[in-house]
């Protein structure tokens, strides 16, 4: 498209979608093996979640503190601008897809601006290559490619608690972008909770940027780690991670308690303080091990992660549930799913950290541009770091008996402010045991966020106590309309487009 | 620190500048590459959305554009996701959640 047009059409070869660790190593690969590429990713400037930085307009030259795999970074960063200059890469930020088509040249994706464009910014610019800013802040527009690699990446995965839709309470992954995107803190004193490793890193961000922890809550134990210890030890760059937390919470004397979790937020209308318990393996509150914390600003929850599946279901790939619960998409060795040209990297192929997903947006991108098998050393050590993964999942399950701690007045879906009793009523009284006749009984899962944050929490309360969502119901889960809100006009535009 | 925004992180080899938002009508100083969310939060306001049915407030919650919680009127333009927005000099920020007096810092 010419940039900053409306409605118009670009043409590549390869369209990414995601400029994330997978995303960018996906654009790299394909660019450097020859291929025209197209980067189309909802963030203003490149990194993702995992390398998200305040903006280069204020902060040039990032210089990576609080980050790691920075190097990483730099490196993908520069082959990236490298590309740009050549011609080879289209980076096109700031833009949605909100529905992605396959036809007969390929793929068509049809995009949105991320963010309304100030009327200011109406006149097309386009800055240089190497900017953090884009080829022309675009306006809607359609990306037309042979092959797409989709790195759309995740978000946090939330377990409903009583009065988690309190102001302040926000997801763990929330806190630590609004710390790398603003460089400050949105509160003064934490509470931290969850399980998985990902809690340390936010923990030890707030720490390190003057925030006061009272304590990280970890359902889980490390003893769970135990018969994973093989796998672990592949990934040894995991334990030194590891060790550089456990420096950081010493340092600042701060509490890790395992088998431990928040039952309650606290305050009117804003959190205010939480209870909290101990629990059994299974999750289970055990009595009389209740505690409190006063005095909370914010309450970080983290429960592992969801991948963003709207793209890759709205295509037909085929999906299998993760060993961490979550709905992935299936590829072969090269990343290509089961929709022939398409090609799936990062935590859409199963959770795995950044790492991982750099490698799999590399064999996707060199995939894409032309038909390669994937490279060997590659492949061995994306299998090391699914090990890892795996055993990650299964020593921090979500709690079997969370269902357990829900009040009837919970609210499980914030949007529509939809409780578990009115959840469980749809259950038993209707029997809406699916995300999709829950949605049509109770309106869980239809508003704003279309079920991204209740999605996996309504679909386990509709399958029963102690029982996970079924694949099925989480792929009728993300399966949206539209990946995103869009205006009436460009859902108009179809019409002309394709 | 008191003349300027709070949050705002000094840029290295430049002075920190202040940009001058209106919230709900009201004057905020802000900093260059804070989001709404951020600038909001910097002055201690944590809700600025109210729900359609129980007219609860809400503010950020996922911080990366997933939710919809945050969502805010942005120099007329509704339904804008505090959390992605950048902040400019001049901004007219509009909330549906009443600001109680005293709730800033
Ligand atoms: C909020 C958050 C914070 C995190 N912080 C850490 C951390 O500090 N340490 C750690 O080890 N791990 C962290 N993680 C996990 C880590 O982000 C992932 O392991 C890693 O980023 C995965 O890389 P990815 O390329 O698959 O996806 P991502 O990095 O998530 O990148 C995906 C990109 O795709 C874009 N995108 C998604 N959908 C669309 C669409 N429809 N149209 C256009 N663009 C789209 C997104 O805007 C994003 O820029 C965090 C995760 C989240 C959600
Ligand atoms: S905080 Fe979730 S969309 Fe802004």
């Amino acid at each position: 498209m010419s940039p900053g047009k409306v409605g118009s059409i670009m043409k590549a070869d390869v369209a990414v979608v995601g400029a994330g660790p997978a995303g960018l190593a996906a654009a790299v690969a394909a660019a450097e093996a020859g291929a025209l590429v197209a980067v189309v990713d909802a963030g203003a400037q490149p990194g993702g979640q995992f390398w998200r930085h305040r903006p280069e307009t204020v902060v040039p030259e990032p210089d990576g503190s609080g980050h790691h795999g920075w190097r990483s970074y730099v490196d993908l960063r520069a082959r990236f601008d490298a590309a740009r200059r050549r011609g080879q890469i289209i980076y096109l930020p700031g833009l949605q897809v909100w529905m992605p088509e396959k036809n007969d040249a390929g793929f068509t994706l049809h995009t949105t601006p991320a963010v309304a464009r100030a009327r200011s910014e109406d006149a097309a610019t386009n800055d240089p290559a190497g900017s953090g800013a884009g080829n022309g802040p675009a306006g809607s527009g359609t990306v037309v490619a042979r092959r797409l690699v989709l790195c759309p990446g995740g978000y946090d995965r939330q377990l409903p608690v009583p009065g988690w839709e309190l102001p302040g309470v926000m997801a763990a992954g929330g806190i630590q972008a609004f710390l790398k995107g603003n460089g400050t803190l949105p509160g003064r004193r934490f509470v931290v909770a969850g399980t998985g490793p990902f809690l340390l890193p936010v923990a030890a961000g707030i720490a390190e940027a003057g925030g006061q922890v009272l304590a990280v809550l970890e359902s889980s134990s490390p003893a769970a780690w135990l018969p994973h210890l093989r796998a672990a030890a592949g990934v040894p760059e995991k334990a030194l991670e590891g060790a550089e937390y456990a420096a950081v919470f010493a340092r600042h004397r701060i509490p890790y308690r395992t088998r431990s979790i928040v039952t309650e937020i606290l305050g009117q209308d804003r959190a205010s303080g939480v209870r909290t318990a101990k629990v059994d393996a299974d999750g289970r509150v055990r009595p009389g091990t209740e505690g409190v914390y006063d005095d909370v600003d914010v309450v970080g929850f983290g429960w592992g992660f969801t991948p963003q599946m709207e793209l890759p279901v709205a295509l037909g790939a085929d999906t299998r549930l993760d060993a961490d619960g979550s709905l992935v998409g299936i590829v072969d060795e090269r990343q290509e799913s089961s929709i022939p040209g398409l090609f799936l990297a990062g935590e859409v192929t199963g959770v795995g950290g950044a790492s991982l997903a750099v490698i799999e947006g590399l064999t996707a991108g060199a995939a894409a541009a032309r038909e390669r098998a994937a490279d060997k050393a590659d492949a061995s050590r994306a299998t090391r770091h699914r090990r890892f993964a795996e055993a990650m999942h299964h020593a921090h399950p979500v709690p079997a008996a969370w269902q357990e701690w829900l009040t009837p007045d919970t609210t499980v879906c914030r949007c529509e402010e939809v409780t578990a009793s009115q959840i469980t009523e749809a259950r038993d009284t209707l029997g809406a045991r699916d995300s999709r006749s829950l949605k049509s009984f109770t309106r869980a899962g239809m508003g704003w966020c279309q079920g991204r944050v209740c999605g996996f929490a309504a679909g386990c309360l509709a399958a029963g106590q102690r029982v996970s969502a079924s694949a099925q119901s989480l792929s009728d889960a993300a399966k949206r309309p539209l990946g995103a809100p869009v205006s009436i006009g460009e859902l108009a535009s179809l019409e002309t487009d394709s | 620190m008191s003349t300027q925004a709070q949050g705002a992180a000094e840029t290295p080899g430049g002075p920190t500048v202040e940009l001058t938002l209106r919230f709900d009508g009201r004057p905020l100083k802000a900093a260059p590459g804070q989001s709404v969310g951020g600038a909001l939060a910097a002055h201690g306001i944590t809700a600025w959305r109210s729900t359609r049915k129980g007219a609860r407030p809400r503010g950020l919650f996922c911080g990366i554009g997933v939710c919809f919680d945050c969502l805010v009127t942005v120099d007329g333009a509704a339904n804008q996701r505090a959390c992605l927005v950048e902040v400019r000099d001049g901004m007219q920020i509009d909330g549906s959640y009443p600001q109680a007096e005293g709730d800033r810092q």
